[in-house]
């Protein structure tokens, strides 16, 4: 029998990049089959020409055995294939029922809406796949995964038997995670097939029945997790062998370095965004953030780094007040900012790197004299940055924005440990990048914390906050939950706290208990 | 769930306390007035003086009697309930009527203002009431038009020049023609630079504020050369006389004392205005239709990715709305004056805009403001007349100021659709 999906030979060019190279692949009915690839290997953009947002160069889609010509989503609508993108597709302004029935409206006569009858449909699919959704709620009143769960209904109204899920874990703590996984098999139990995009390997391990690992617009090979380890799949997404573990020595911190009391900070809606937090970091040590998105961790640094005044608290930075201070006295005193919009906020697009890597220190000699800029001086420091950070550029006087991701973030890193700092505050430092450039930055983050330098990492990655980090505080709603030390860490605390609930000491201890045991 | 029930118990902690600001805000707004109606208002009046409304506009055959009434006691009495308003409202709030009080205080204050300025004299209520209607009419209509244009996610400033266009093109067609015709070419007109507006914003892509701004300053230059050229010439005089719609009285409703004269003895723009209207509101927010054209004001990229076609709607939006910008600047020669003069739409398009903003994007708000804009419109007009120590022109800056006022946030801040200005690149994410 023909499979449910088949892609056969899809490429697809961009000015300059092979982004799908000859891609083949198949979904049998009833199946979780995961895309596992780094970012820009070319899974979004393979599931957008099979969604109809981008037309492929090369290939055909069989659906069913019978080839299918996909234009356009409505194209793709149709024959019965649904997606639930990375970035949310809803609108906040409408009803759960009103963005549901969007582009398949039912209409009394006269082309009035029912919106009576769609909500009742969305109800009974609710209802059939356990989905817990109000049909009148508005979208911008309902949690992340909410929402999520929307974007899922969305699909079941067009009776779509094929849902693609972009990258679904991104934006959901770990118990939604696995709420999620749940509903996926609910979903396949139930005779639906899912085409599951990702770059985390824990998750594919999980919940896919198989496993595509895409490299470079290429696949690379198929296999299931039975057969697979993580090891094995990292070395095929990135293409050699790749530590995932950091060796971390214990650590040995000195005096404090940061110190922050009863620190409250409003956002730009005047909303209390940092509520009553205290903490502190010392030298040769991480503190980890961890938290949701949104849950404070930008203003918090924003404030920490004089981007923000606070409303009420303190801030020392090696025992100076800094709260009103401006962000070039507190760089000056050698603290480091790696912001969390690496674009926005870290480097100036337009410039050319060389520039990038002097925004911090180009009014001290030798970058400048008197009123001009020394150029001699620039480049040179920038090559031996170049050099020394591995930053893959053709020259230093190309703009920032010509580089990858990974290489841009290396920019950032480049120019703030090439000066003398006593403090790191790190925001999302690995947002968006492929594993290779993960494995350096962690890398460099802990040869700074063996400096004796403090660091405060902020993320949304728990992997990443339990790997790097000797404290963990969680932050959720403005506040700070609680501060763990890494070895009384569990996921499954992390995850509690991250949603908002104090576990009790039993839990911890239970929960870490039944870790050691899947451990051994 | 659990977490849903907290973030809205939260959300509701948060509205709290800003309408706890809000209320105390309102409440001391509130006194305020009252104690300015009464030191400034009742204080200057002597007792015996009375005040005279008539309620019948010039030429009009349902005749209802003069309302007199003393001003100084009327005075203290509006004082007054307003000081009650305002005690009320600081210490418990109206909740889900505050707006409505907030209207009442407003209308109570401006009703004051009325009776102290015609006192020992005589205004004529249901004149002032008519020309306000008939104010608000280009006002409403052009924003509207902006509506259409920028719940579909472009922001349209051409009204202004879209209108000056129209009523040019209409004068001449209708002089040459009838007024039928005349207004025709005039709503296509609007539907021609909204095309062209929409090629610029849409396809090319360019900022929307500047395609606008060079659309009425074109506007601008093209019907004032070609106004001076022609139209005000003495050899061209056969191409400004359109003439003008006809009043048409409502059987039965415009007989009615007071109410039929202010409302149903209009021309035809008026009663369009009535009719579009509820129609808008009910194409907008109850059809397919609609909910497909403000999904691609709030989130182009969803409304394509469920098979909507992003371009086609919002093409089609932004010329229903430059037909509409046209079909209120025929309103100028066509509905009011009767001829062509350079520059007759004196801003009006802008003014819609701020009554677009005004209303929340809403059709029915839209006429609200427009309204209320026109009363101070005709207010203006009839100010000189009475002898208020008030220069006109300060009456003349109230929308003004009333637009700032709510623009700043005052009344709870208008939610413009999230996509507006921003144009659709389809292969961006």
């Amino acid at each position: 029998m023909a499979p449910l999906l088949e892609l056969r030979g899809i490429t697809k060019r961009f000015p300059g990049v092979l982004a799908n190279d000859h891609i083949d692949l198949t979904l049998e009915k009833g199946e979780i089959h995961a895309l596992l690839g780094e970012n820009g290997a070319g899974k979004t953009t393979l599931m957008n020409i099979l969604y109809g947002l981008y037309s492929q160069d090369e290939g055909d889609i069989f659906v069913n055995g019978n080839k299918v010509t996909i234009n356009e989503p409505t194209d793709a609508i149709k024959a019965g294939i649904g997606m639930v993108h990375q970035h949310f597709m809803l609108i906040p302004v409408f009803t759960v029922t009103e963005n549901i029935m969007l582009g398949e409206e039912y209409v009394k006569a006269g082309g009035f809406l029912d919106r009576k009858k769609a909500a009742a449909k969305i109800t009974e699919i609710s209802d059939k796949y356990n989905l817990n959704v109000n049909p009148d709620a508005y979208v911008r009143d309902l949690p992340v995964g909410t929402q999520q769960r929307v974007e899922i209904i969305k699909i079941l109204f067009r009776e779509a038997e094929i849902l693609i899920m972009d990258e679904p874990s991104a934006v959901l703590t770990p118990q939604e995670v696995d709420e999620l996984f749940k509903i996926m098999r609910v979903l396949v139990d139930q005779g639906k097939s899912i085409i599951f995009i990702t770059h985390k390997l824990r998750e594919v391990m999980e919940c896919a029945d198989r496993i595509t690992v895409i490299r470079g617009g290429k696949v690379i090979g198929s296999t299931t997790p039975k057969e697979a380890d993580t090891k094995k799949l990292a070395t095929m997404m990135v293409g050699r062998d790749v530590q995932l573990k950091i060796k971390k020595t214990k650590s040995d911190p000195k005096e404090t370095v940061l110190n922050v009391e009863n620190l409250r900070v409003m956002n730009s809606q005047q909303h209390l965004a940092v509520d009553d937090i205290s903490f502190n970091v010392r030298a040769g040590e991480v503190l980890g953030i961890a938290g949701v998105q949104g849950n404070g961790q930008t203003e918090l640094v924003r404030a920490l780094t004089g981007l923000l005044p606070p409303t009420e608290g303190k801030i020392e930075i090696l025992g100076q007040d800094t709260p009103q201070e401006k962000p070039r006295f507190i760089t000056e005193l050698g603290s480091a900012h790696i912001p969390e919009d690496r674009q926005k906020d870290g480097l100036i697009l337009a410039f050319p790197v060389a520039d990038n890597l002097i925004l911090n220190t180009y009014f001290h000699e030798p970058f400048s004299k008197g009123i001009t800029l020394q150029f001699d001086e620039i480049a040179n420091s920038g090559n031996a940055l170049v050099e020394k950070f591995d930053i893959r550029t053709p020259s230093v006087n190309t703009p920032v924005s010509n580089l990858s991701g990974g290489n841009q973030q290396k920019v950032i890193v480049a120019r703030e440990f090439s000066r003398p700092i006593k403090l790191l505050i790190a925001s999302q430092p690995t947002r968006g990048l492929d594993v290779g450039s993960i494995e350096y930055i962690h890398k460099r983050l802990m040869a700074k914390r063996e400096e004796g330098c403090a660091i405060l990492l902020v993320s949304t990655e728990l992997d990443e906050i339990i790997q790097l980090s000797d404290r963990i505080a969680v932050m959720y709603r403005g506040k700070i939950l609680d501060i763990l030390d890494a070895q009384d860490a569990t996921k499954e605390v992390l995850g509690l706290l991250m949603a908002g609930i104090k576990p009790s000491d039993e839990m911890k201890s239970q929960a870490k208990h039944e870790e050691q045991i899947i451990l051994t | 769930m659990a977490d849903t029930k907290s973030m809205q118990i939260e959300n509701k902690q948060v509205d709290k306390k800003k309408t706890k600001s809000h209320r105390i805000t309102f409440g001391i707004i509130y006194l305020v007035l009252a104690a300015f109606i009464w030191i400034v208002f009742v204080n200057g009046t002597d007792t015996s003086i009375l005040t005279t409304f008539n309620m019948t506009p010039g030429g009009s055959s349902a005749y209802m009697d003069d309302w007199i009434f003393p001003t100084a006691s009327t005075l203290s009495t509006l004082a007054f309930i307003c000081a009650i308003a305002g005690a009320y409202q600081i210490i418990r709030g109206f909740g889900k009527f505050t707006n409505g009080i907030l209207a009442l205080v407003a209308g109570i204050f401006i009703f004051s203002f009325l009776s102290w300025a015609s006192s020992g004299g005589s205004i004529n209520l249901a004149g002032l009431l008519r020309v306000t209607v008939v104010r608000a009419v280009p006002l409403t209509l052009g924003a509207m038009a902006g509506m259409l244009c920028e719940r579909s996610g472009t922001v349209n400033i051409a009204i202004e020049g879209m209108m000056l266009t129209s009523a040019f093109v209409s004068t001449v067609i209708a002089s040459l023609t009838n007024l039928w015709i005349g207004m025709l070419a005039g709503v296509l007109t609007g539907g021609l630079i909204a095309w062209i507006h929409g090629v610029l914003t849409i396809k090319y892509k360019v900022d929307h504020t500047i395609s606008g701004t060079v659309i009425n300053i074109f506007a601008t230059g093209i019907t004032s050369f070609l106004s001076s050229k022609f139209l005000q010439k003495t050899d061209y005089q056969y191409l400004n006389e359109p003439g003008m719609f006809p009043q048409i009285d409502i059987p039965v409703l415009s007989k009615i004392p007071f109410v039929g004269p202010i409302l149903f003895s209009h021309n035809m723009y008026v009663y369009a205005m009535f009719l579009l209207v509820p129609f808008l509101t009910v194409m907008l927010f109850s059809t397919r239709w609609g909910l497909r054209l403000r999904s691609v004001g709030e989130h182009p990229k969803a409304a394509d990715t469920l098979g909507i076609n992003v371009i086609k709607t919002r093409y089609m939006a932004v010329i229903l709305g430059g037909m509409m910008a046209g079909f209120a600047g025929t309103y100028f020669t066509l509905g009011s004056s009767g001829r062509f003069d350079e520059l007759l739409t004196a801003g009006r398009g802008f003014i819609a805009l701020a009554a677009m903003l005004f209303g929340n994007y809403h059709p029915v708000g839209a006429m609200g403001a427009g309204l209320l804009f026109g009363f101070f419109d005709s207010l203006s007009a009839k100010a000189s007349i009475l002898k208020v120590p008030i220069p006109s022109d300060f009456l003349g800056m109230m929308p003004y100021l009333a637009t700032i006022v709510v623009l700043a946030g005052v009344v709870g801040r208008s939610q413009a659709p999230a996509a507006a200005g921003k144009s659709y690149d389809k292969e961006s994410l």
